[in-house]
């Protein structure tokens, strides 16, 4: 029986939630493929999850003795790995980490990838990828071609993360390869970006805005009707790239994660960052002038509308 | 420093009804209209930066039809020094593709630093960056918000999940995938552009890279592709904009938010 990999993402000492959700999947492909689970964790030495961690793997192969993430090196363990054990299927993270090893492991490996994917299908007894494409309005089925083995990085959130099988993992530490190459690139520190004046995080009324609002000089005025209905200004990434709000505002993967009782989204597409950022809200009411907008999958109540007569009216009915 | 930069040009798909293609492997194109990537346009701009700093070239690269050299047009109009267009006639191109064919011509240009943004806005795979540092052996970082350059370092921020930086140090030659928000982009005026179609756009045929067969062959494929499976969606609130105001009014008092 072969293996199906999963790499652990992990910082600061604890367990990134898209590695149980990878963990959850792969447990169902290992069934479907008659594949056992065997999850890869670099660099974490003794840590209170790894038993956590094994009842979700049949194996964890531990890697010890790596300080902080490096993309190269975990490209060359990882490579090293997968020509002994010949995993079936490896999936990893598609995070800013997962993106920076998954493609060029892929490479050196000969390998076929698939990235950013929001499910794994098994079809004829060959894994299939799916993803989301088009900013999410369409999804696309992706075939490989013949190979020893498949990567494929897994957008975060695509599925639960809740502990699946009976599963009794053994764990077989490693230290890491003592013969790897000297790394081009040193990690310094973490600084936190997104610190400032408001806390978005603790709002019960978030009144938010979107690359729809279209210009800078018009954020004042949807800022007037938060203050008025006693809200607090927030805002999707285009908002905060065009230096129309700082960073502190912004909701979602990159920025915050929010629970307001209603979260009102004015002009904002609903990206799946963005929308990864809202799933603790209450209630989404979205404005959008794009009746196939994807925030009108996840909203609650949609309005098909120009969002500035929106605004205009609430603003008046408040007066 | 010479540095080269790899762009494409996309279609702009919000607000537009997308119709799926006869093939079923991608969607209807004709009446799309088109626009540089934003993350490329965000790297054309950093790249044009650093060069104001330190000197040095900037070349703008990409691969596609005779219609996709407008967005190069676009990046010799922001102050790009040359142009580069890979014709890929017929192939088929997966990020795999891409990055082979991008490395091959890469290889035959004197590059210090290599930008690409961190990904397509129309089928945002986030792969080629990351392959094409892997053909060409250079140091690279993917999700790149901050650069700050000397002639062997490069001290980057690379923004990860949650509002958190990771700052690290970064051995150059290197490629760096540009996040948007890393600066503001300059305006590009049609004045702009026509300025600057004395520059150098060169066009450069997939065939004459000396590729293998294997490099050029694709190694995933797109089987088909569909509309998302209708979920519940949203509660549509119909009727004038006083008429909504009320409702939503009425949803934020049932909610508990106190106004």
């Amino acid at each position: 029986m072969g293996e199906i990999f999963v790499v652990a993402e992990h910082r600061k000492g604890e367990v990134r939630e898209v590695t149980y959700q990878m963990l959850w999947k792969a447990n169902d492909l290992c069934q479907k493929l008659s594949q056992t689970l065997t999850l890869v964790l670099i660099g974490a030495k003794d840590e209170p999850f790894l038993n956590d961690l094994k009842e979700r793997a049949d194996k964890v192969l531990a890697v010890e003795g790596l300080a902080n993430f490096n993309g190269d090196l975990y490209k060359e363990i990882l490579f090293r790995l997968i020509q002994e054990h010949k995993p079936l299927l490896t999936l990893a993270a598609h995070t800013p980490w997962g993106m920076d090893f998954a493609p060029s492991l892929s490479v050196k490996l000969g390998y076929p990838i698939a990235t950013d994917c929001v499910d794994v299908l098994v079809d004829n007894g060959k894994p299939k990828a799916l993803r989301q494409i088009y900013s999410g309005k369409l999804f696309s089925k992706v075939a490989f071609q013949d190979a020893p083995g498949y990567l494929i990085t897994i957008r975060s959130g695509a599925f639960p993360a809740e502990k699946v099988g009976d599963h009794k993992g053994e764990i077989v530490r490693m230290p890491v390869p003592a013969d790897l190459p000297r790394p081009v690139k040193q990690f310094v520190a973490f600084e936190d970006a997104g610190a400032g004046e408001v806390d978005i995080t603790q709002a019960d009324l978030l009144v938010s805005i979107g690359r729809g609002v279209g210009e800078a000089d018009k954020v004042p005025m949807v800022k007037e009707l938060a203050d008025k209905m006693k809200g607090v200004l927030s805002c999707s990434r285009p908002v905060v790239d065009k230096n129309w709000l700082p960073k502190f505002h912004q909701v979602g993967t990159s920025g915050k994660s929010v629970k307001p009782k209603v979260y009102l989204a004015f002009g904002i597409s609903g990206a799946f960052q963005h929308v990864a950022g809202i799933t603790g809200a209450g209630c989404v009411i979205a404005v959008n002038k794009d009746k196939k907008a994807p925030i009108f999958r996840v909203a609650d109540y949609g309005v098909v509308d120009d969002l500035f007569k929106i605004v205009d009216a609430l603003k008046a009915k408040l007066a | 420093m010479e540095i080269i930069v790899c762009v494409k040009r996309v279609p702009m798909t919000q607000e537009v009804d997308l119709e799926i293609s006869p093939q079923k492997n991608d969607v209807r194109k004709e009446m799309l209209a088109y626009v540089i990537n934003e993350w490329d346009n965000y790297a054309i701009e950093e790249a044009i930066q650093i060069k104001e700093k330190l000197g040095g070239t900037v070349t703008a690269v990409t691969i596609g039809n005779e219609d996709d050299e407008e967005v190069l047009r676009r990046c010799l109009a922001m102050g790009a020094d040359k142009a580069f267009r890979i014709d890929p006639g017929n192939l088929v191109m997966d990020p795999f593709v891409i990055s082979k064919v991008l490395a091959q011509f890469i290889k035959g240009q004197p590059h210090d630093l290599i930008l690409t943004g961190v990904q397509r806005d129309d089928l945002n795979e986030g792969a080629v960056g990351t392959m094409l540092a892997e053909h060409l052996g250079l140091p690279h970082a993917e999700v790149v918000r901050k650069v700050e350059l000397t002639d062997k370092e490069a001290t980057i921020r690379v923004e990860l999940e949650g509002g958190t930086d990771e700052v690290s140090k970064i051995q150059v030659p290197a490629l760096l995938s540009i996040q948007t928000g890393i600066n503001e982009p300059r305006y590009v005026s049609i004045m702009g552009i026509r300025k600057a179609a004395k520059k150098e756009l060169n066009v450069v045929g997939v065939d004459t890279l000396g590729l293998a067969a294997a490099d050029l062959q694709a190694r995933t494929m797109v089987e088909e592709i569909f509309l998302p499976p209708e979920t519940e969606g949203a509660q549509f609130i119909e009727g004038d904009p006083a008429t909504v105001a009320d409702e939503i009014l009425r949803i934020l008092k049932e909610k508990g938010v106190g106004i």
